[in-house]
């Protein structure tokens, strides 16, 4: 066990765990943050999507010794009422199916405009194609995707 | 008005006079304070709520929050069932919130999803529901105003009196109408007069997924709660032999470790409780990485399991007795057992004239032999489910599609009566059919009653993906006899698969023939199998409808006037007295879907595909394009008659989805086993259709029939793998017999 002092969302969190803990644990376990998903545990499926410094990573492979003072962003975070571009065009394309996938999309996404503001279809899928949604929302992803960079 | 001739459950529309708040007014993310539902209720001062009936409750300021008695798990029932009731309520949707209900089945008669359902079957209930405390508002008006109820009328959350002008919102009467005897005939609207029904309306929990909030059983959670995790046999046909707990018992947090019976040995099972081991060695802990790395060392010995048999319950409580074999099984040697069952002769399903002279006298006779492999359902949410279990009651937060068919199942193990059974009806991370299968509650029930502490089994996406209730493997083979100028004489179709057949018998093209032939096989196994989206149509309307196709081709016609021509045969002159489809409306999805493709005299790369199952009849015509050996999905152009679309931008979602699932299926899916063990553990093994292989567009356009609701989570989705691998054939000149493609397209290109 190590005690460990985390930026989460532009707050500190300070944990006491052990040191090979995943962050995507670390968010929901201790820190009573569940918009991160659990999907599959080796970085194939996206769900638990979030950034470090502003990133797109895994949170499932990412222990938390090895954040140090790195700023973590999850769903929570990204926007403060859930009005970020992305999540607007979500509704207005009304993506979610099941919905347990698109948080993770919507961390990939939003990690994709922050570097390429106006990306391509291609592009689009290079950068989403880590994230699998199992109900077939994959269209309205990217149709929302567009919407949002028209919207920034 | 339409009369409404159908005996409807009065006990979910009797009037709860009091006002009321607490235990159901908890708003609509009710895991967000991450307390125990009772210590929410208890501690939340809930407006006062009338509930008019058990699925509508209105405040005195017109807030109308109506209950989806049906579980979630992507299919938007909590956007359209609510809206059903609201459309008979003449509420006004900004008015109206929506909560997923309790599981309670006596108030909601019917809280089953699964089998395309929920729409079909709620459709004369919810409607009963909204107009029936319509009625109710309209006679607390009527006696508030002294004046006929007969002249009143509702729209928009008003009841107006149009003579003298007045107006009353719904919340002002709520509390009269409440008191107001159940009207005992419901007076429905006429579906022309439907103002929300029809209208694309956005998911109503679209803001709480794309903010993160705690949805899902597995983001649930209480104070004290501990995580529990368990280790299974490592292959089918093994079980427990004994275990060493020494170590895992010293890593850090964790409590206990001990072994768990799921079904007690005597236990006849119901039909849909499914479980695949059924001992389990549990490890319980404080959090879920602990868990996690306790279960590396924790130290199990398996051994093989004797041949068994056991009862098990279908409809109707009929039982019937289930042979379990022996042994390690491989796909190598599914395949060859499949080919050896395919050369005997089967069981016969139908018969109708001669097929065996008709075929005796073919001058050719086309024969096509179609497989396809077992599928993981791999639902993204993996399997969880908290349990709380005291000395004298049991609650749940549960992704089930299936409560009713469950709570007698945990009643019985855990010796708790029936009725203090309560199951929250979690958001399902999706669901296929996996969850209509819910030993795992079970399971979790046992662990806490044992530990006497609340818990959250969690099961690792590994652990999800091999514990079985897979979508079985199928084989069939088509044969068509044709006579010297291209006649089509008889038609055979004979079809198996571990442990399951896929034949239905009585549908198209049955009815199309003077000579037909249905003929079936099973082979038993211990891997365990479940229902998968449309089970056995998705395989059967892979095979029928590219067989279909080739059989155009031999006979020189267009593939969508082929079937058209058959249709029209089946639907003038039916052979046989049992074929299950309406061939006008068959007719009527592929001509609709003719026509907005633009097929006719575009036939370069495209293939079409139709099938009728859960009531709804479903045509796709694709377009592709190759590149590097592999399909691009350039454009799908979907047809669908499900009736009446009470969701547009719901249903629409859904077929695309249907789309999506089916390409990827068609194309990737697959589980495989070697010595009992299933080969694909995760989905770095598993491969899952992903963003780059998703058509670039997908156009879907309903027939508009004013028909009752029938089914829309299934019927899209079988068709889609024909119109694949039809597609395929336009584009490479090869047919594809064998899910999945991806093999074939990777050897040959």
């Amino acid at each position: 066990m190590a005690i460990f002092k985390l930026r989460v969302n532009g707050q500190t969190k300070t944990v006491d765990l052990d040191p090979a803990t995943p962050v995507l644990w670390v968010l929901r376990d201790h820190l009573d943050m569940q918009g991160t998903k659990y999907g599959c545990g080796v970085a194939s499926c996206g769900a638990c999507t979030i950034h470090l410094n502003g990133n797109a990573i895994r949170a499932c492979q990412l222990p938390v010794s090895a954040v140090g003072a790195s700023e973590i962003t999850t769903i929570e975070g990204l926007s403060k009422n859930g009005d970020h571009p992305l999540q607007k065009a979500w509704l207005e394309h009304d993506v979610a199916q099941c919905g347990y996938c698109q948080t993770g999309q919507i961390m990939t996404a939003a990690a994709l405009l922050k570097k390429t503001p106006n990306p391509t279809d291609e592009q689009i899928e290079q950068a989403m194609n880590g994230n699998i949604c199992r109900c077939g929302t994959y269209t309205r992803i990217k149709a929302a995707i567009k919407t949002a960079v028209k919207q920034k | 008005m339409e009369s409404q001739k159908k005996q409807y459950n009065r006990r979910s529309f009797l009037k709860v006079s009091s006002l009321s708040g607490g235990g159901m007014m908890i708003g609509a993310s009710w895991f967000m304070s991450l307390k125990p539902i009772e210590v929410m209720a208890a501690g939340e001062a809930a407006p006062e709520w009338v509930l008019v009936n058990g699925y509508i409750q209105i405040t005195a300021d017109n807030k109308i929050k109506i209950q989806c008695p049906n579980p979630e798990f992507g299919q938007n029932v909590m956007t359209s069932m609510p809206m059903i009731i609201a459309e008979e309520l003449a509420a006004d949707w900004k008015d109206v919130t929506v909560e997923m209900a309790k599981y309670d089945t006596p108030t909601f008669r019917r809280q089953f999803t699964g089998g395309s359902q929920s729409i079909r079957a709620g459709w004369n209930t919810l409607r009963n529901a909204g107009a029936t405390a319509r009625m109710m508002l309209i006679a607390a008006a009527a006696q508030q105003w002294n004046v006929p109820a007969a002249e009143l009328s509702a729209s928009g959350s008003l009841v107006s009196h149009k003579a003298t002008g007045k107006q009353a919102s719904f919340g002002s009467l709520a509390a009269i109408a409440a008191k107001m005897p159940v009207p005992a005939k419901p007076e429905l609207k006429a579906k022309a007069d439907f103002s929300l029904i029809g209208k694309p309306t956005k998911n109503v929990v679209g803001k709480n997924i794309v903010s993160g909030k705690p949805l899902f059983t597995m983001d649930y959670k209480v104070p004290g709660m501990l995580i529990a995790m368990a280790e299974r046999p490592p292959a089918f046909g093994m079980k427990l032999k004994s275990f060493d707990a020494a170590e895992a018992l010293k890593m850090p947090g964790i409590k206990e470790v001990f072994n768990i019976k799921v079904y007690n040995d005597d236990y006849a099972r119901a039909m849909f409780d499914a479980r695949t081991f059924n001992e389990l060695v549990v490890i319980v802990g404080n959090s879920t990485w602990e868990v996690m790395n306790a279960r590396k060392v924790l130290r199990a010995q398996w051994e093989p399991i004797a041949e068994s048999k056991e009862m098990v319950a279908g409809f109707g409580g009929n039982k019937r007795e289930e042979t379990i074999p022996a042994g390690l099984e491989s796909t190598s040697g599914h395949l060859e057992a499949m080919a050896a069952a395919a050369a005997k002769p089967g069981r016969v399903l139908r018969k109708d004239g001669d097929p065996e002279g008709a075929f005796a006298q073919a001058h050719t006779i086309l024969e096509r032999t179609y497989s396809a492999p077992f599928l993981a359902h791999n639902t993204m949410e993996p399997i969880s489910c908290f349990a709380n279990v005291t000395a004298d009651k049991a609650f749940f937060v549960a992704p089930t599609q299936a409560p009713d068919f469950i709570a007698p199942t945990i009643a019985a193990r855990l010796g708790i009566a029936a009725d203090k059974i309560d199951i929250q009806l979690a958001r399902m991370g999706g669901g296929f059919g996996r969850r209509a299968y819910c030993h795992f509650i079970v399971e979790a029930g046992v662990i806490s009653q044992r530990i006497k502490a609340p818990v959250k089994l969690i099961y690792s996406r590994e652990d999800d993906m091999t514990n079985g209730i897979y979508r079985p493997a199928y084989q069939v083979t088509y044969r068509a006899a044709l006579d010297a100028a291209n006649n089509i004489t008889a038609f055979h179709v004979k079809g198996g698969g571990i442990p399951e057949t896929a034949v239905h018998e009585n549908r198209f093209p049955a009815g199309a023939f003077a000579n037909y032939l249905a003929e079936s096989w099973v082979i038993n196994s211990n891997i365990t199998i479940g229902a998968f989206r449309a089970p056995r149509s998705n395989f059967i309307a892979a095979a029928e409808q590219s067989f279909l196709d080739e059989l155009a081709e031999k006979t020189g016609q267009d593939p969508i006037e082929f079937r058209l021509s058959l249709m029209k045969k089946a639907k003038e002159q039916p052979v046989g007295k049992n074929n299950e489809y309406d061939a006008a409306r068959y007719m009527a999805v592929l001509e609709l879907v003719r026509d907005k493709s633009g097929w006719k005299g575009k036939l370069d790369k495209r293939g079409v595909a139709a099938y009728f199952c859960h009531n709804s009849y479903a045509a796709h015509v694709l377009d592709l394009s190759m590149k590097d050996g592999m399909p691009v999905v350039e454009n799908v152009v979907s047809a669908l008659d499900c009736g009446v679309v009470v969701n547009p931008e719901g249903a629409k979602n859904m077929v695309e989805g249907a789309v999506v699932d089916g390409i990827g299926n068609c194309l990737f899916g697959e589980m495989t086993f070697e010595n009992g063990e299933p080969q694909k553990k995760n989905f770095n093994q598993y491969r899952m259709i992903r963003h780059r292989e998703a058509p670039k567009n997908i156009d879907v356009h309903f027939v508009q029939n004013g028909i009752d609701p029938t089914g829309l989570g299934e019927p899209p989705f079988p068709p889609v793998f024909a119109a694949l691998a039809n597609a395929l054939y336009k584009a490479t000149g090869k047919r594809f017999y064998d899910q999945p493609f991806i093999k074939q397209l990777t050897t040959e290109s």
